[in-house]
C-alpha cells in the first residue's frame, strides 16, 4: 500500500501541473536550484557534528550512553541502538541526521531497527532549535512550559509510532 | 561533546581519535552529497505544488482550525500562523519560520514571558507537522531501501498524535499554571499604582485587570504584576 503513495502523489502533481498550464519542468528546475544554496548552507554544521559525533562513537561514550538508557528504553519497546537518535534529534537537526545515515548504514533501512529511526526521524523535529529560533526576534526569555509540552509530546508520539511499526 | 569524547580518547585510544574525526568529516561530504540530490529532487516537486496553489488551499482548510486554536490573537497574526502552519504541513520548513519569527513578534507586547498562544505556536511546530517526511524518504531510498516509504503510516500516526498530545498538554498547563496565578492576583492588594516598565523601556500596556474578562491570556501579565509588587515591598 505505502508504496504507492509518493508514485500516486506525483501523478497527480505533475498532471494537474500540465493541465493548469504551469510548466512543470521550469517550476522543477527552478525549486531543485534552491537545493544548491540549502546543502551548501548545512555542509559546515554537518561537518562539525559529523566530526563529534564520530569522536563520540569511537570513544566509547556512545556506548556507554546506549548503555545506560537501555532498560528505559526496553521499557517502552524502543530497541536501545536509538538511545543516540533519540538523544540528539530534539537538540541538533544535522546531528541527527548523521545518526540516522549511521544507523541505515549499521542496520540496514529496512531492518527493525532502521524503521524505527525512520519513525522517530520522520515524525519529529528539533524542538530547541525551534524555540530558539521563534524566539530570535523578541525579547522574550522565559519560555515556560512549551519545551517540556514538547519533548512529552513527540516522544509519546514516537514510542506509540514504533509500536505501530509492528503490525505494519 | 566533542572535548568529552577527546578527553575520554586520550585515556584509551589516542591514536584512533584523529582518524575517528576525519572519518567523520569524510562522511560529512558523503552525507551532504546524497542530501544534494535529495533536497533538488523534493524541492523541485515542492515547487510545482506551489505552483499549484495547493498552500493556498490549505490555509483556506487551516483557517477554522487556527481561529480555534489561537481565540486571542488578531487577524494578521493569524494569517501568519496559518502560513506557518500550512508550510510545516508540506515540509517547507524554510518558508514557514519567517511566518512564524513574524506572528510571534506580533503576539509579544513588551513582556519577558511567553504568553499561552506563543507556547501553543512553538509546541505546534516543535512536534513536528511534516505530513511527508521528505528527507527519511530519500535517505533510506539512498540506503538501499526495499520500500522507503514503508514507515509513513506508523510515522503520520506518530506525528499526529505528538502534535495532539502537545495542544491538549499546553492547554492542560495553561489552565494548571495560569489558575493558581489569577487567584493570586485577586489577592493581591487591587489597584497596582504602577505598572513596572519590563523588557528596555518597550511601550507596554497599562494592566487592564479591572475592567478586562479574566482570559487566560492575561492572567500571566496581571500575575507579573503582583510578582513585581511583591517584590518591591
Amino acid at each position: 500500500m505505502s508504496a504507492y503513495i509518493i508514485p500516486v502523489i506525483f501523478l497527480v502533481v505533475l498532471l494537474l501541473s500540465f493541465l493548469r498550464r504551469r510548466e512543470p519542468y521550469g517550476g522543477f528546475i527552478d525549486g531543485a536550484r534552491q537545493a544548491v544554496d540549502l546543502t551548501i548552507n548545512v555542509f559546515p554544521y554537518l561537518l562539525a557534528v559529523m566530526v563529534a559525533v564520530e569522536a563520540f562513537r569511537v570513544s566509547g561514550a556512545s556506548a556507554y550512553l546506549a548503555n545506560m538508557l537501555a532498560p528505559v528504553l526496553g521499557k517502552v519497546g524502543l530497541p536501545k541502538e536509538l538511545a543516540e537518535l533519540l538523544f540528539l534529534r530534539p537538540v541538533s537537526g544535522a546531528g541527527s541526521l548523521a545518526i540516522l545515515d549511521g544507523i541505515y548504514e549499521t542496520y540496514g533501512p529496512d531492518s527493525y531497527v532502521g524503521r524505527c529511526a525512520s519513525v522517530v526521524y520522520g515524525s519529529s523535529e528539533t524542538v530547541f532549535y525551534v524555540a530558539t529560533i521563534y524566539f530570535s526576534q523578541s525579547h522574550i526569555r522565559c519560555l515556560r512550559y512549551a519545551i517540556p509540552v514538547a519533548l512529552v509530546a513527540t516522544y509519546t508520539g514516537c514510542i506509540v509510532g514504533c509500536f505501530l511499526l509492528r503490525f505494519f | 561533546m566533542l572535548s568529552a569524547s577527546l578527553g575520554l580518547m586520550i585515556f584509551t585510544d589516542p591514536a584512533a581519535a584523529v582518524n575517528a574525526m576525519i572519518d567523520g568529516a569524510h562522511g560529512a561530504v558523503e552525507l551532504s552529497l546524497n542530501l544534494l540530490a535529495l533536497y533538488a529532487f523534493w524541492l523541485g516537486f515542492f515547487s510545482l505544488i506551489e505552483r499549484l496553489g495547493l498552500s493556498r488551499g490549505l490555509e483556506k482548510l487551516l483557517r477554522p482550525v487556527i481561529s480555534r486554536l489561537f481565540p486571542s490573537c488578531d487577524a494578521e497574526t493569524r494569517k501568519f500562523i496559518t502560513m506557518n502552519v500550512s508550510a510545516n504541513l508540506l515540509g517547507l520548513g524554510n518558508a514557514a519560520t519567517p511566518m512564524a519569527i513574524n506572528a510571534i513578534k506580533r503576539m509579544y507586547v513588551g513582556e519577558p514571558r511567553a504568553s499561552v498562544d506563543m507556547i501553543m505556536l512553538t509546541v505546534i511546530s516543535a512536534t513536528s507537522l511534516q505530513l511527508l517526511p521528505t528527507t527519511v524518504i530519500g535517505m533510506r531510498a539512498t540506503a538501499g531501501s526495499a520500500n522507503p516509504a514503508d514507515f509513513l503510516f506508523p510515522s503520520l500516526v506518530a506525528t499526529v498524535l505528538s502534535t495532539l498530545i502537545g495542544i491538549i498538554g499546553v492547554k492542560l498547563c495553561a489552565k494548571i499554571f495560569d489558575r493558581k496565578k489569577r487567584s493570586a492576583v485577586s489577592d493581591a492588594p487591587s489597584a497596582p499604582p504602577l505598572y513596572p516598565d519590563s523588557a528596555r523601556g518597550k511601550k507596554t500596556k497599562r494592566p487592564r485587570n479591572k475592567r478586562a474578562k479574566p482570559s487566560m491570556r492575561r492572567a500571566p501579565r496581571a500575575a507579573a504584576v503582583a510578582a513585581a509588587e511583591v517584590k518591591k515591598t
